[in-house]
């Protein structure tokens, strides 16, 4: 997908996330931004800044004064609904409606309810990799990686699982379909809205134990959410969920079929492989999240202005050296990590333990199944196809099964 | 060994829970909760490190001395 804006002149002063060569090169441009600009600018997009040190990205995910989340995706225009709630809550709410919004999910998410999942991510995993056969060549990410969250949302949604690639579709556009023309955007959203409308109507008539019917359940303020409420919630966690979980599993897939002691350490001490996913998650964090700037405010010297987007690229500073050591390093048994892969603060990442969850058993089961894999090529980056946009992963991975 | 935990600090990571749940708990939000007073069972005290270096928001850290409530149950 060619971006309006063209070819990137400079990253300093005219970068473009969106750009290909972005979430290819990243770890190289956050390097040489690190070192020359910490904190990049772009007029693209109406104007939008790219800080790349833990220093200011941290400090920015913290500042719910200056900065506001009423829209997290950055594209060339602003949105239409206004804060505190945003049109997707509670990732695009501000304080003090956030907290009871996010207040409303967490149990779904919290540790002792998202577990019992196990069985059913590592039955489905088992699944698609039984399809694979016993092919020499198959692609980590189209055959395996992009099947997992979508079919978990699905059935925590209470969507017929049928429609996974209806779901990939508006996760494409909408995720990575930033820097194109409006209509076509637009047009992705309202087709959008009548496929939720449609999952909604059916929940009314036949109320279910799943997240959709719990939302149409569910009060704030002694009042039942407005179906503004309801729709932008699902559409959360619609989308949320599946490209960035995909993108966790592809980069670690792609990360053991490029380093061989690390694949052979994890296929004879499977114990490991939870640290593993942790340093995984620092090295090759997929979620850039970002915010529009509430208030004119100098951050790091720059002054950013009302309606400016600020991007927050978390997998940039969990490559910062001043925050860790050897961050250059993938080092799988870290004892020290950090990491900012859920971001930090109060929008911290609602899924996060169901995203570990599906990553760890992803990995778990793959390396019990195929327990010796090499990218396809033999070379570093051949033929992996980096994502566009604010979620950075491999959505082509050819990988040679060795048996 | 003990350690302290800052509710204001925590976001819910559940990274102490998956790494020392002899030591931290979750409520039904997903915010730690501290068992025992924060006083590490012996033997677990590489969890408890472990616990404190893996929080993302610095929200665990070592304690000085016994805990502020229940002192008298301490000494």
């Amino acid at each position: 997908m060619t971006s309006i804006y063209g070819p990137v002149r400079d990253w300093a002063t005219d970068f473009d996330h969106a750009d290909p060569e972005y979430n290819a090169n990243a770890p190289q441009v956050w390097a040489e931004l690190r070192a020359t600009c910490p904190i990049a600018h772009t007029d693209r997009y109406a104007g939008a800044w790219l800080p790349v040190t833990h220093e200011v990205v941290s400090q920015i995910a913290y500042d719910t004064e200056h900065f506001t989340s009423r829209s997290v995706l950055v594209t060339p225009f602003r949105p239409i609904i206004e804060a505190p709630i945003g049109v997707a809550p509670p990732i695009s709410s501000d304080p003090p409606f956030h907290r009871d919004a996010r207040r409303l999910l967490l149990p779904a998410f919290s540790p002792k309810v998202i577990d019992p999942w196990e069985k059913d991510v590592r039955e489905l995993c088992r699944q698609l990799l039984r399809d694979m056969g016993d092919a020499d060549v198959v692609d980590a990410a189209v055959q395996y990686a992009q099947h997992i969250p979508v079919n978990v949302i699905a059935l925590m949604l209470g969507f017929p699982v049928e429609d996974a690639d209806v779901f990939r579709g508006f996760v494409h556009t909408v995720l990575e379909g930033v820097n194109v023309e409006l209509e076509q955007r637009m047009d992705t959203f309202v087709r959008l809205d009548e496929y939720i409308g449609k999952q909604v109507q059916d929940h009314i008539a036949n109320p279910r134990d799943d997240l959709t019917s719990f939302l149409l359940g569910a009060e704030i303020y002694g009042q039942p959410l407005s179906p503004e409420h309801v729709r932008g919630t699902i559409i959360l966690l619609l989308l949320a969920g599946i490209d960035t979980t995909w993108s966790a599993i592809g980069s670690s897939l792609l990360h053991l079929a490029s380093h061989r002691s690390d694949r052979e350490r994890l296929v004879a001490e499977p114990a490991l492989i939870p640290t593993a996913i942790e340093e995984f998650l620092r090295a090759y964090a997929p979620v850039t999240m970002a915010r529009l700037v509430k208030e004119d405010v100098e951050i790091g010297g720059c002054p950013m202005k009302v309606d400016e987007w600020v991007l927050l690229p978390f997998p940039a500073a969990n490559v910062d050296p001043a925050a860790f050591d050897r961050a250059d390093e993938v080092i799988i048994d870290r004892a020290e990590n950090r990491h900012l892969a859920f971001g930090l603060g109060i929008h911290r990442c609602l899924g996060s333990n169901l995203a570990r969850l599906e990553v760890r058993v992803a990995v778990e089961e793959f390396l019990a199944h195929f327990p010796d894999f090499e990218l396809e090529s033999g070379a570093d980056d051949g033929g992996v196809e980096w994502s566009q946009g604010q979620i950075r992963g491999p959505r082509r991975l050819p990988v040679r099964i060795n048996r | 060994m003990r350690v302290e935990l800052d509710l204001q600090r925590c976001q819910g990571h559940n990274r102490c829970y998956a790494l020392a749940p002899e030591i931290f708990d979750v409520d039904d939000y997903g915010s730690a909760i501290l068992l025992n007073d924060g006083f590490v069972p012996a033997g677990l005290e590489d969890k408890a490190t472990l616990a404190i270096a893996n929080c993302p928001e610095f929200a665990i850290s070592l304690a000085d001395g016994p805990p502020e409530s229940g002192l008298e149950n301490t000494r």
